[in-house]
């Protein structure tokens, strides 16, 4: 009943986008304008808030989640979840602090440990796709596996991981006032590379296609099934990295650690204005998405406002992004 | 171009077969799906395929297209005897399929509908490392395929979910147009679709064929089949009960020939 009054609605409206149709329409327009005025009622109430060393610590307090939210965009633009960011995560930082606390070269172990983060990526991405089982539960049974693996390796406690190279993501470094550290590079340019593989190559395309819808990416005859391991490697790889800029902001292994970045990463996603169904969505709405959550965390924090506050008006956020989602599809119908 | 003059074979002149499968049967355990089945597709030609359910319609297109593999009998392209390894070897043979549900990615664009799995890249170092799309030469070709297909469409760079439904399948029609180089198949691209757009539709298929390219159609839709096959082939019971023309035979005759009624 839906249908017969939904069809004949694009075709009068087909002839050519206006601008606010255009803007409406890019997926990161709207993550943009929440981000600006955040920043601006902050910077309003409290001008501390822009000013430069803040604005560093925003940007070093996003790194790991922002990095996280990487791979968790790649996996749910093919209409999947990842539920083990965290853990994988942590499988890095724990494995790489274990290794040089051992005596092992840095190098050698955190390489071992990023290698290791890949190999959890691929076994997921091999049984979503291979074995077809959703995303949700090979994730989650990831999610669990290595949690009780880590707790067992670390003897159920955190321990500090002191290596210069391991704690070389949090190096800063000052450029006209402006305090960066390696990791904050290290974010940028993966966002920039994934970013470049997601519009300008073929690999991003299918990706796209396959989320959009897999019968038809099959029948033009992308591998669909290679793809999809492909991407759950990449994911993994990514987590990888994270756990290296972990250890660099704080020098420590902890198998309790990042306990919420799965519903981080996924809010970050979300809020980005990335469709959960697959498909839809990009890296750009991500880092936005992750720069909101860090604003407001950062902004209520230097407004003196409880904390809770925080993760309500994220709830809100991602309920908003959810529904918007939702009512641009039905309307696509 | 030359396609509207060797549509109506002069006499005497045997027209060039491009695709034919000769007593060609399918089983499945005790069911016999194909019994010995003939099929002969012409060029420059629109050969409608029509039968009643469990005719073998499907059967037949999905050997044709390299789906299933046929019991026994063989099938022959441009006259020589061809194996498929599942649908990609049709079409890297030459041969594009279009479905009836409505193929496309819907939140990509045109272009890269019309592209999907046959993205060009970018010349030089820029495509050969670091393996850069060449979006622009894709929109070019993209909007010239419609232009010479007079297929009109709001904007390439559109995402094809802005579409009509008519305007959609006429992407994934004009998608295998492009690329087809023998022949292209259609299954049922018309049933989800309303009265107009279907027209649009079977304006594309004509013209399609006006290019050159033989089209097979496979169709419920008795007057759009009238409206623009130039032969007509029915299933019966796993055989070809008959070919004829829309100017030699009626829907009636048609449909008597399809239940069995009635013989060519």
């Amino acid at each position: 009943m839906n249908a017969a009054s939904a069809s004949p609605s694009p075709t009068s409206s087909s002839s050519s986008p206006s601008l606010k149709a255009r803007i409406l329409g890019t997926p990161s327009a709207g993550p943009l304008l929440v981000l600006i005025v955040f920043c601006v009622i902050f910077a309003f109430t409290n001008p501390r808030f822009l000013a430069t060393h803040n604005i560093s610590i925003i940007l070093q307090q996003t790194v790991i989640i922002g990095t996280l939210a990487i791979g968790q965009t790649l996996i749910i633009l093919t209409a999947g979840i990842d539920l083990a960011v965290g853990a994988i995560c942590v499988l890095g930082t724990i494995v790489a602090g274990k290794l040089v606390n051992l005596g092992y070269d840095p190098v050698l172990s955190m390489g071992f440990a990023i290698l290791l983060c890949t190999l959890s990526g691929l076994a997921a991405g091999g049984l979503v796709a291979g074995l077809r089982l959703p995303p949700f539960i090979v994730t989650l049974g990831i999610l669990g596996i290595l949690t009780a693996a880590l707790r067992l390796i670390s003897e159920g406690g955190a321990f500090p991981v002191r290596d210069p190279f391991l704690a070389w993501t949090g190096t800063t470094l000052k450029t006209g006032g402006f305090v960066l550290t390696y990791g904050i590079l290290i974010m940028a340019g993966l966002y920039v590379f994934v970013w470049y593989l997601l519009n300008e190559t073929k690999w991003g395309r299918h990706l796209y296609a396959i989320g959009n819808n897999p019968e038809a990416a099959r029948l033009v005859g992308i591998p669909v099934r290679r793809h999809l391991v492909s991407v759950y490697l990449l994911a993994g790889l990514i987590y990888g990295i994270a756990a290296w800029l972990a250890l660099g902001r704080i020098p420590n292994a902890d198998p309790n650690a990042l306990q919420t970045a799965n519903l981080d990463s996924i809010t970050a996603v979300v809020i980005g204005g990335t469709s959960l169904f697959g498909g839809r969505g990009g890296l750009i709405g991500t880092l936005v998405g992750a720069l909101i959550v860090g604003v407001l965390r950062n902004g209520l924090t230097l407004a003196g406002i409880d904390p809770l506050w925080q993760d309500l008006i994220t709830g809100i956020l991602v309920i908003v992004a959810v529904a918007l989602d939702q009512m641009s599809r039905r309307k696509n119908r | 171009m030359t396609g509207d003059i060797s549509l109506q074979p002069a006499a005497g002149d045997a027209p060039h077969i491009v695709l034919e499968a000769r007593n060609v049967v399918k089983t499945y355990g005790h069911v016999t799906a194909l019994d010995g089945v003939d099929f002969e597709l012409r060029d420059g030609e629109i050969l409608a395929i029509v039968g009643d359910n469990g005719a073998g319609k499907s059967t037949l297109i999905k050997t044709l297209t390299g789906a299933v593999h046929p019991t026994s009998g063989e099938i022959l392209l441009d006259g020589r005897p061809i194996q498929f390894k599942g649908p990609l070897g049709a079409r890297h043979a030459g041969i594009e399929t279009v479905y009836q549900d409505l193929a496309v990615a819907p939140a990509l664009d045109i272009a890269s509908n019309l592209f999907l799995g046959r993205e060009l890249r970018c010349p030089g170092v820029l495509g050969s490392i670091f393996r850069r799309l060449d979006k622009r030469r894709m929109r070019d070709e993209a909007q010239r395929a419609m232009n010479e297909l007079k297929f009109r469409l709001p904007s390439i760079s559109n995402a094809v979910e802005a579409l009509s439904g008519g305007q959609r399948q006429g992407v994934a029609v004009a998608r295998a147009a492009l690329f087809a180089r023998k022949l292209v198949i259609m299954d049922e691209p018309t049933a989800a679709l309303g009265v107009r757009e279907t027209g649009q539709v079977l304006e594309l298929i004509r013209s399609i064929r006006d290019r050159g390219l033989p089209v097979v159609l496979i169709s419920h839709n008795m007057p759009n089949v009238f409206e623009i096959a130039d032969r007509i082939h029915i299933m019966r019971l796993g055989r070809r009960a008959a070919v004829v023309t829309p100017k030699s035979h009626s829907m009636n005759d048609v449909v008597a020939i399809m239940t069995g009624a009635a013989t060519a």
